[in-house]
């Protein structure tokens, strides 16, 4: 028996589903925002765990590409090495953990710190691609909603977030607009990471393999976090600088050191932070002698 | 801690390690063989091949192993083996009323044509352990009849003869059944879709959907016209032949249900159909398919959206246990980047309260 069990194709999808999915992102990519149906594959992971980051990145990839993952903006949390080691396995691709050496970045959760350039390729996974979903579960109604460009109900969401809470509480997939018309959910990035998605030199695309949807962001194009004249967006700030590198205006890990409330916060891009300590950057955790000097 | 930086890879490689350990477990017992899984697990095997929509007893046989006896893990298994084989052709409709039988009960009729026939079945045992499957005792070979020839006429038949039941649902000649593991899933779906989204449903979530029909969440006053379990003809049409080849036998559970229809402006009072169709023995999950089938009709039959199990949308969209248990799983999966955004709202919240009660107490201080 064991010898019937068919091999696989380059980057484990056959070249059919590969055209399908190509076609999905083509077409995403010419309605920025649009979410496009597609036939996602049972994948050889779990739903939820990234199928159809996978899927996408399986449909672009070729053997001269370069490929990082990450998660949580880490290369090391296991979810991402299992990924990278999936493509290494059925596509025999170069992997890097470098922002600026990969030609495709698949993420969960994070954009690299480190800006994007033409010809990059950020693929996101995306649990439920849905923004307008906790509003209305049905996606009868909410394909509806879209076509008519019908975003009152959001509006409403989060005026009543300013009313409960006095300030949008939404911290991550944070709603956005694309190119002035469809309303697009980001993936449950951290609502810090969305002004990179504007104007970005690199093509955005995102991947939901449970829920079949494929869609995009083309490079250079507007992607606008919704808001109000009188609360306008505002992206998280952090008081403390990273504990390794001393970065500041970064994304920060809170890691908890004791069972007395002890705190470091450290990167969450693990890259920017290594690449920074490697150019001589010095946070207070690694400071040399710093009691010695007080 | 599971993200120790840099250790996922090597945590990875010996978590597996330790998995093959616990799944072999003790060395000093014999290893189990496919051949055994398939033989006497034959309904977990049945299972597995039903939800990952592959008739293959021993590749379902090995996914049970491999996955250690868990069944949704063993059905994912199979499915991401699935998905990789090309799709060559559709058979054409297995033709049920020809089934080798080998049980068949209606609860319709005391007797009909081709008789009932109950074999292999749990029903009417008593459920007391048997210490005698402690050891491997002989078991004496079953009393078997020869088959009648009879042809076995679907109790759906007999009705349909006198104009009792609806007819079965008509599709064009052209058209060609879809396939949900092949293209983009839509709603509303055609039935045929929906079937083959039953068919491959979880058999705990359709159970429990069916029993909600029968305790008023969207009742339909079914009867099991039939069910039946038996071997039948895969044919494929050979356009180069003119005539279909066979590929071989599978078994099948059919269960057809009855229900009651009070009529409609179009229709007069007749009975209408729950259907159930399951790759090998598993009469739950068939004549759990059926009242959701049913119940998923109501639409067309001009009945009240009332209920969870007559709703497309949610019974589809929840149905499929691999993309159930993906998604549940992966919770698991690191979020703290997530939460930390929630932990810095939930403190930037709680300080401005504290910030407005010192406020207050500050602004009573001062009138007092």
């Amino acid at each position: 028996m064991s010898a019937d069990l068919a091999t696989y194709n380059f980057a484990y999808l056959d070249e059919q589903t590969k055209r399908m999915i190509r076609r999905a992102i083509l077409k995403a990519i010419a309605i920025p925002g649009y979410q496009v149906p597609f036939a996602s594959r049972e994948m050889p992971m779990p739903y939820g765990w990234g199928t159809g980051g996978v899927q996408v990145t399986a449909a672009i990839i070729g053997p001269d590409d370069v490929l990082k993952v990450i998660d949580q903006g880490a290369d090391d949390t296991t979810n991402a090495v299992s990924i990278r080691a999936f493509f290494q396995k059925v596509a025999n691709v170069a992997v890097t953990t470098h922002t600026k050496d990969a030609t495709i970045i698949q993420t969960r959760h994070r954009i690299p710190e480190q800006k994007l350039t033409e010809g990059q390729v950020l693929v996101y996974q995306v649990p439920i691609p849905e923004p307008l979903r906790f509003l209305e579960p049905r996606e009868t109604e909410t394909r509806k909603m879209h076509a008519l460009e019908e975003y009152g109900l959001m509006h409403v969401k989060l005026y009543e977030d300013i009313a409960h809470n006095g300030r949008i509480s939404k911290t991550y997939a944070y709603p956005v607009k694309v190119d002035g018309r469809y309303v697009m959910d980001p993936s449950p990035t951290p609502k810090f990471d969305n002004p990179k998605m504007h104007m970005s030199d690199a093509l955005q695309l995102f991947g939901a393999g449970r829920e079949k949807r494929i869609y995009a962001v083309p490079p250079h194009t507007e992607v606008v976090s919704l808001d109000f004249e009188d609360h306008p967006f505002e992206i998280q700030t952090f008081e403390q600088d990273c504990a390794l590198c001393g970065a500041h205006g970064v994304y920060l890990d809170e890691v908890v050191l004791d069972d007395q409330g002890g705190r470091m916060f450290v990167c969450s891009d693990t890259d920017h932070c290594e690449d920074r300590r490697e150019h001589g950057h010095v946070g207070e955790m690694l400071a040399p002698n710093q009691e010695a000097a007080e | 801690m599971y993200v120790a930086v840099k250790g996922g890879e090597a945590a990875i490689t010996n978590a597996h390690a330790l998995l093959a350990d616990r799944r072999r477990g003790d060395r000093a017992l014999p290893a189990l063989t496919i051949e055994q899984i398939a033989e006497q697990l034959g309904l977990a095997v049945d299972r597995v091949m039903a939800e990952a929509s592959l008739y293959d007893r021993s590749l379902a046989a090995l996914a049970v192993r491999q996955s250690r006896g868990d069944l949704i893990e063993a059905i994912f298994l199979l499915r991401a083996y699935r998905t990789t084989l090309p799709r060559f052709g559709s058979s054409v409709p297995v033709d049920t009323a020809a089934m080798k039988v080998e049980r068949r009960v209606s609860a319709t009729y005391k007797d009909l044509p081709g008789g009932q026939l109950l074999g292999p079945t749990f029903d009417y045992t008593h459920r007391l352990l048997d210490p005698s499957l402690l050891t491997d005792e002989v078991i004496a070979d079953p009393a078997r009849k020869e088959a009648s020839g009879e042809e076995m006429m679907r109790v759906s038949d007999i009705l349909a003869h006198e104009g009792l039941i609806e007819p079965d649902g008509d599709l064009p000649d052209d058209h060609a059944a879809g396939d949900l593991t092949r293209e983009p899933l839509e709603f509303p779906m055609g039935r045929d879709l929906r079937l083959q989204a039953l068919a491959r449903g979880d058999e705990g979530f359709l159970l429990a959907l069916g029993y909600s029909t029968q305790r008023g969440y969207g009742r339909n006053h079914p009867f099991v016209g039939e069910i039946r379990i038996g071997e039948v003809e895969v044919e494929v049409d050979m356009p180069e032949l003119g005539f279909p080849v066979s590929l071989g036998r599978i078994q099948l559970t059919e269960c057809q249900m009855i229900n009651q229809f009070k009529g409609s402006s179009i229709a007069p009072p007749q009975f209408t159909r729950g259907y159930g169709l399951v790759f090998g023995q598993s009469e739950r999950k068939a004549m759990s398919m059926s009242l959701v089938d049913r119940a998923l009709r109501a639409e067309e039959l001009g009945e009240d959206i009332t209920a969870p199990a007559q709703d497309e949308e949610f019974v589809i969209s929840h149905s499929d246990n691999v993309q159930a248990t993906g998604f549940v799983e992966h919770l698991k999966l690191p979020h703290y980047v997530d939460f930390q955004a929630e932990l810095a709202m939930v403190r930037k919240m709680r300080a401005d309260i504290e910030a407005t009660r010192h406020g207050d107490t500050e602004m009573k201080d001062a009138a007092e």
